[in-house]
């Protein structure tokens, strides 16, 4: 009776004694870190004077900064556009979903841009764009149009970058989708086949429900990927023209590494966090939602 | 949590330090370039040398990642020696008694007479706080190929500048190559014409953030800027290139001019034909100051060993070492009693750094990083859309406000 007590104790113990290293590494790294970056974020602080408390002085500073408003925005722009990912990795996944000699070299090859790191897509884009040099230039030059000078132009930058980002992320959600197709459950597809489905009634009634779990990740990491863009634009703009091509992580890295406002990028951090935080929030709720039918 | 590992690395530092004997000493470069590289190797080898009693341990970085790096190492276990720039990057830690005060070293070698010209931009309140290594010019470089073609010679006023500028134009040139993508550049022109127009002291006073940025002066500054800019002087999209990049249309043949610093000659391909002017005067009632950013050698507040540090500051300043320093870094000695290297931008850049009026470091060094950020994006914004100066200036007023309070 006791040996039993003791080994269901045990039982009850043992998850917790594997989980023990990750949480602590978890907290120490991630759970900490957030709550001291939020408590920096009511100081005034260059990183080695003294801080001084200011309450809520640098949200408002924030409210009234336009460079805060523009890299705000920019990042409602890389939500809205980068969304483009999940729909292109669909078709390309689809479009390469057949059983073709080689389809796994093109395949590879599709996957490549996201195995190389973001530094490298963003200087390849860099030159790409280079309007002396580059090679769109020469694309568009062959329609008689002048060279377009597309990183140094405040309307045309942040664009520019969303499609170098693409890039990479098209290749992510086609991989995602892939593993999805791959899943599909071939007595649906039969029965849907033989109820008469076909082109696009099948894709929409019958493949694209079956990819949910897929389609579920590609958002989120497509969502996530959108509000931490900051490697391309530091690459290829480093937030110019006159910090028009900016986006929050740019922002809070440059003005707590450049301009030694650790308090203030503490708060702009604070803010990226919050808008994580409601995204993740929204979108657990409706996971759970979904869950319970 | 931070705070305690980093009590603890400092105490197994300071730990470890002791434990070497007397005569390491720790130094920290920011000096990674291949050339900076070599020559001061050499300089340590030599120092070396004559000191048999101290070894030194040279710790490199690259130049970007130094500068945040070094507010670390300041606070918590700092090397003996740390490479750093004169004026308000010094004084920035000097105000919070990062650095420690070598007057000494200036009194003990009469150093006083020989670095007049940076004496002021080591000082603060009296004491000296380190010691110049080596300093460069800022001025206009340009295609004498093309100056020949067309008749043109050095402008010395504005006018001049001017009539150069439109003779190139019409000739089918782009007068002006710049980059303005890490903006930096764009504050080379900002400050000599702001030196030009207002002159030195008040220059200092707007870095210092005394001066509002909507005052009539600025105005006055940027009013001959925009000269430059409704006259399509400036390389097109130069908001897309980067100073190095921005050297292409220059050394093609198909540009004439760039202001910049003595760092860009060595890009110059032998045998061509470049030449070097100083930035025309824009008002004769104004004396001719200059851009002359100064690199240094400091000792840190927490350093362990400063007596051998103060030895090898002493041996910096030296006349030989000078004159063998910049000889290899291509640059120009800031001892008066030293040698510039014997190639004609190094004597130019001498005759007129001696001759002129009064110098400043650079913008991004003379006013504080936050002002500095902002200021650089201004004028971006201004080179590429003339007609926003008021809003450019209200946002430069606010953030000066703010930095300066």
């Amino acid at each position: 009776m006791q040996e039993t007590s003791g080994q269901s104790r045990w039982h009850a113990l043992t998850p917790w004694l594997f989980m023990l290293p990750a949480m602590l590494l978890f907290a120490v790294y991630v759970i900490i870190p957030i709550f001291q970056s939020i408590w920096i974020s009511f100081f005034d602080w260059d990183g080695i004077g003294d801080k001084v408390f200011i309450g809520f002085g640098n949200y408002a500073e924030l409210l009234e900064d336009p460079q805060f408003w523009t890299s705000l925005w920019n990042n409602v722009l890389w939500l809205i556009f980068y969304m483009l990912a999940v729909p292109i990795g669909l078709g390309v996944a689809l479009f390469l979903n057949q059983q073709v000699l080689g389809i796994r070299a093109v395949k590879s090859l599709f996957f490549f841009p996201f195995v190389i790191s973001q530094v490298i897509v963003g200087v390849v884009f860099s030159w790409f764009y280079d309007p002396s040099s580059g090679l769109l230039q020469d694309i568009i030059g062959v329609f008689g149009f002048e060279p377009l000078p597309i990183l140094a132009s405040e309307s045309m930058a942040t664009y520019g970058i969303i499609a170098a980002g693409l890039w990479p992320q098209i290749a992510y959600t086609m991989i995602l989708y892939l593993t999805g197709l791959n899943n599909l459950s071939p007595d649906q597809i039969e029965a849907a086949r033989m109820d008469g489905a076909h082109g696009w009634s099948m894709l929409w009634k019958v493949i694209i429900p079956q990819l949910r779990p897929a389609t579920f990740i590609a958002v989120v990491v497509t969502v996530i990927g959108a509000l931490r863009s900051f490697d391309l634009v530091a690459t290829m703009t480093g937030g110019g023209p006159y910090g028009s091509t900016s986006v929050l992580a740019f922002f809070m890295y440059e003005q707590s590494i450049f301009s030694y406002r650790m308090g203030y990028g503490a708060a702009i951090a604070t803010v990226l966090f919050l808008l994580m935080l409601l995204y993740i929030a929204f979108f657990l709720w409706r996971m759970l939602r979904a869950e319970r039918g | 949590m931070k705070l305690k590992t980093l009590l603890t690395a400092s105490a197994i530092g300071a730990l470890l330090m002791s434990q070497a004997s007397a005569g390491t000493l720790v130094i920290n470069s920011n000096q990674s370039d291949p050339a900076p590289k070599a020559a001061w190797g050499e300089i340590i080898a030599d120092f070396e040398a004559a000191n048999p009693d101290i070894e030194v341990r040279m710790n490199e970085y690259d130049h970007e990642g130094y500068k945040s790096a070094i507010r670390n190492w300041l606070v918590t276990s700092p090397p003996d020696i740390v490479f750093w720039f004169a004026g308000n990057r010094m004084k920035y830690f000097v105000d919070r008694g990062l650095l420690e005060p070598v007057t000494d070293v200036w009194s003990d070698n009469n150093m006083s007479a020989n670095f007049r010209s940076t004496r002021a931009s080591m000082t603060v309140d009296g004491e000296q706080y380190g010691v110049p290594a080596t300093y460069y010019q800022w001025g206009i470089y340009y295609n004498a190929d093309i100056f020949n073609e067309l008749g043109l010679s050095e402008p010395q006023t504005w006018d001049e500048f001017m009539t150069v500028n439109q003779t190139l134009k019409d000739s089918g040139y782009t007068p002006i190559t710049i980059g303005t993508k890490f903006l930096w550049t764009a504050a080379g022109w900002f400050d000599y014409l702001n030196l030009r127009t207002n002159g030195l002291d008040f220059h200092i006073d707007l870095m210092d953030g005394k001066i509002p940025y909507t005052d009539d002066r600025v105005r006055a500054t940027f009013e001959n800027w925009r000269q430059l800019i409704d006259g399509g002087y400036f390389l097109e999209n130069h908001a897309s290139y980067s100073w190095q990049e921005a050297q292409a249309p220059l050394l093609n043949g198909e540009a004439g001019m760039y202001l910049m610093g003595n760092f860009l000659t060595p890009s110059f391909p032998e045998g061509s034909n470049f030449d070097f002017f100083q930035f025309p005067q824009i008002d004769p009632n104004v004396g001719m100051y200059e851009d002359a950013p100064t690199d240094t050698v400091h000792i840190p507040a927490r350093a362990s060993n400063k007596e051998d540090a103060k030895r090898f500051l002493a041996y910096v300043a030296q006349t030989d070492v000078q004159t063998k320093l910049n000889l290899g870094l291509n640059q120009l000695p800031p001892n008066a009693s030293a040698e510039a290297g014997d190639n004609t931008f190094l004597q130019q850049g001498l005759d007129m750094l001696s001759a002129a009026d009064g110098t400043a470091q650079f913008y991004d060094r003379d006013t504080d990083p936050a002002m500095a950020a902002e200021g650089m994006k201004g004028f971006q914004e201004f080179m590429v859309n003339p007609d926003r100066l008021d809003a450019i200036l209200t946002n430069l007023e606010r953030v000066r406000q703010r930095v300066f309070r």
